[in-house]
């Protein structure tokens, strides 16, 4: 089996974290029920034409693989694998509306062809003229982890060496209108900074992309190594302690070897019940982490999670934006993630120094 | 040898019928499931023709038992039909025993639903119980809670008109990997406004019975379905003394890089697959008994396809033909009720018709067999190909 090797980062969210250099230095805070991401100029990377064409998913998901294979010093990869929850929104929710309201006449195609789920792995295929392996994973908020499973099994079995791996998702209004609706968006304004007291029901709806070159090969340039991952689509309370420990030691590690844990907390009061579970109950003494005040929620923001774990490896540091609780650390050697949505679609992703 | 990754049930509802059985009496019967459409109020009703599955959405719920106040999609009613069909097929009487996971496809998702009360959902609150079944994972979600799949690997793909194929293959992949002892792949799509109009817009939409590999092909019928294998470890094979139906032998998935809907002209990214899927399989292209080929009736998909086995299998092209024209185009589906023909193909040794064709492509000599052919078959080699330069190859072998 070969081991598998974060080799370079392209991440566009709510931060400015587009840029490879920084790592949340500066840090800007909403009081919303919706986050924007901060758009890098992305006619540094795409013609005007086809930017415009574009919806932001496309346009994040096709920068975000760019700057990821600049990170990685690669211009060409075997494969593309992405993630999406909800696909692209903007265009569907284009086709459908002119769709209704014109009763089904005077319809343009392009919306239709950009509407399309794999349209973002599509694309950054035909931008790098990559006629690999070329799949889209749409699991709720297990898609970032479904796509980084597939890359790891191909990478650890040598069928392939360079694989681009990402997530992606995007705003779009009449989807987040009709989600406050149902109280899956917050009913409030909530100020990001004091999000985990918001005691309310619902998350701040977020959107982004992070994109990542993983290589069976480890380069100067490595962030981090990713050892293992599972994804589970249901998991009872009484049941998470447990599978984490068991997760742990299929991947030959165990619970006292955590140096840190990032979990996926979003606010909600209905369902961050898990992640006070772990961080009161088996990683009380571990350093955690978490960072959807920073990302927002949407069902790939793991990705930007994922970011954090590799990001805090490489650097040996975590930004105390970050910290849920402060605990000493002298090296950072092996990282936990753990995310849910909504009480499903349970992920745990183990990273190492490289 | 690589035997491949064992098949031990199937499960299917399309036009042609309700489960596997209906389908292969169908197939064998020359029983074509197009129809004009009556379920979904278009305007464009007398302009297009549809494989449409006969059942109502609560006919449906009647039959699995599921309560009126749901939230299911159609996709996710058909979708459960033949997940339950292949379970039972492969009779599996406790899920838990083993490590067992569900990949599921789709492209429409819950857009039924969506498009019914996207405007209702912001008036009242009488169906917004739907909204949170709108996203793709949503039918594969229901589907695995109600098979009791628990606490396991389960996920969605799509990637368009390959979806299914895409799912066959990476259940193949987590069962050689050794992630799981049994899986259930396949996937569902059922008819909307939003794909009958995106189609419609494409002008790839046939206003007449599609015909496959035909000169004066016309374009596409879209057809709604579902379809789901279970596939098993050799070891379980072993331990349950399990029937093995037919093997997933190889496959493989590339990209055209050249359009986002249309397909290159020469078919680079379907020879791609074939050649991949050849090489898992550890096979030569003689080694191909029958291709059930995409076949969609559109000028582009045919003319690409066609060229792409000619690359592949040079002048030795094997029997070939599209089953479209009984069921039309399922989107995400396809590869899966594909794969389900495939193997009855297998079982029964019978090459299936490409119904409707009459008049040979100009651009080159191979035409598809057009008869139900008796011939023993050992290998079959299905295509799928989609938007986004997505083109699958999946080999089923006895």
């Amino acid at each position: 089996m070969k081991k598998v090797f974060i080799n370079g980062c392209g991440v566009i969210s709510a931060q400015k974290t587009f840029d490879n250099k920084a790592f949340l230095e500066e840090v800007i805070t909403y009081n919303d029920r919706v986050m924007p991401v901060v758009n890098p100029v992305y006619k540094d990377f795409i013609s005007g034409g086809a930017a415009r064409r574009m919806a932001l998913g496309v346009k994040m998901g096709v920068v975000a693989s760019n700057l990821a294979m600049q990170d990685a010093q690669i211009d060409s990869v075997d494969a593309i694998i992405t993630g999406t929850g909800m696909g692209c929104l903007i265009d569907s929710e284009k086709f459908l509306s002119k769709l209704i309201d014109n009763n089904e006449e005077f319809l343009t195609p392009t919306s239709f062809i950009q509407s399309t789920h794999n349209t973002v792995g599509g694309q950054i295929a035909l931008g790098i003229q990559c006629k690999g392996y070329n799949f889209t994973y749409v699991h709720s908020g297990a898609s970032f982890e479904s796509a980084l499973l597939d890359a790891q099994l191909q990478l650890s079995s040598g069928e392939e060496e360079n694989i681009l791996v990402g997530g992606v998702d995007e705003n779009a209004p009449h989807t987040v209108k009709i989600h406050q609706l149902i109280g899956f968006v917050k009913e409030e304004n909530t100020a990001t900074s004091s999000l985990l007291e918001s005691n309310t029901s619902g998350a701040i709806f977020g959107e982004g992309a992070g994109f990542f070159a993983l290589s069976a090969k480890q380069q100067e340039s490595s962030y981090a190594q990713v050892i293992a991952i599972e994804t589970l689509n249901t998991l009872s309370k009484e049941n998470l302690e447990k599978r984490i420990i068991s997760f742990l030691e299929e991947s030959g590690s165990n619970v006292s070897e955590i140096d840190a844990v990032i979990l996926g907390n979003n606010g909600d009061v209905d369902f961050d019940g898990y992640y006070n579970l772990l961080s009161e109950g088996v990683f009380a003494n571990t350093q955690q982490v978490y960072y959807k005040h920073l990302s927002g929620e949407y069902n790939t923001a793991s990705s930007f999670g994922f970011w954090l774990g590799a990001k805090v490896l490489k650097t040996q540091s975590i930004p105390d934006v970050v910290k849920l609780n402060q605990k000493q650390t002298s090296t950072l050697k092996t990282i936990l993630l753990y995310n849910q949505y909504r009480g499903e679609n349970h992920s745990f992703t183990l990273l190492k120094q490289c | 040898m690589n035997k491949g990754v064992a098949i031990t049930g199937m499960g299917i509802i399309s036009a042609i019928g309700n489960n596997v059985e209906e389908n292969y009496n169908s197939l064998i019967s020359g029983n074509k499931g197009i129809s004009r459409i009556s379920k979904i109020d278009t305007v464009h009703k007398n302009a297009i023709m549809v494989g449409e599955i006969a059942f109502t959405n609560k006919e449906l719920e009647q039959q699995l038992g599921i309560p009126p106040d749901n939230n299911y999609s159609r996709t996710a009613l058909l979708g459960l039909v033949a997940a339950k069909e292949a379970m039972k097929n492969a009779n599996i009487l406790d899920v838990t025993a083993y490590k067992t996971g569900l990949i599921s496809a789709t492209s429409v998702g819950g857009m039924d639903m969506t498009e019914k009360y996207y405007y209702d959902y912001l008036e009242t609150d009488a169906h917004r119980k739907y909204i949170e079944g709108h996203h793709a994972g949503d039918s594969t979600q229901k589907i695995a809670e109600e098979l009791g799949i628990k606490e396991s690997l389960v996920t969605t793909i799509s990637t368009a008109c390959s979806s299914a194929a895409n799912a066959i293959m990476y259940g193949a992949r987590l069962i050689k990997s050794g992630k799981l002892d049994r899986v259930v792949v396949g996937g569902a799509d059922c008819l909307s406004k939003f794909t009958i109009n995106g189609f419609k817009t494409l002008m790839i939409l046939s206003d007449t019975y599609n015909t496959p590999f035909d000169e004066n092909r016309k374009g596409l019928n879209l057809g709604e379905a579902a379809a789901f294998l279970v596939l098993e470890s050799d070891a379980l094979v072993a331990k349950e003394n399990k029937k093995v139906l037919a093997y997933v032998k190889g496959y493989g998935n590339a990209n055209d890089a050249y359009h986002q809907t249309a397909s290159s002209e020469n078919g680079d990214g379907a020879t791609l697959a074939m050649e991949k899927a050849l090489k898992v399989a550890n096979l030569k292209p003689e080694a191909i008994d029958y291709i059930n080929a995409h076949g969609t009736a559109t000028g582009n998909n045919d003319l690409s396809e066609g060229r792409a086995i000619i690359r592949v299998f040079k002048d030795a092209v094997p029997d070939f033909s599209s089953t479209k024209p009984y069921t039309g185009h399922t989107l995400a589906a396809a590869g899966g009720i594909e794969a389900v023909y495939s193997i009855l193909a297998l079982q029964n040794n019978v090459i299936f018709p490409n119904l409707n064709f009459t008049t040979p492509m100009k651009e080159f000599a191979i035409r598809p067999q057009v008869e139900i052919k008796e011939k023993e078959l050992n290998t079959v080699l299905s295509n799928s190909l989609g938007f986004g330069g997505n083109c699958s190859t999946v080999i089923f072998s006895k």
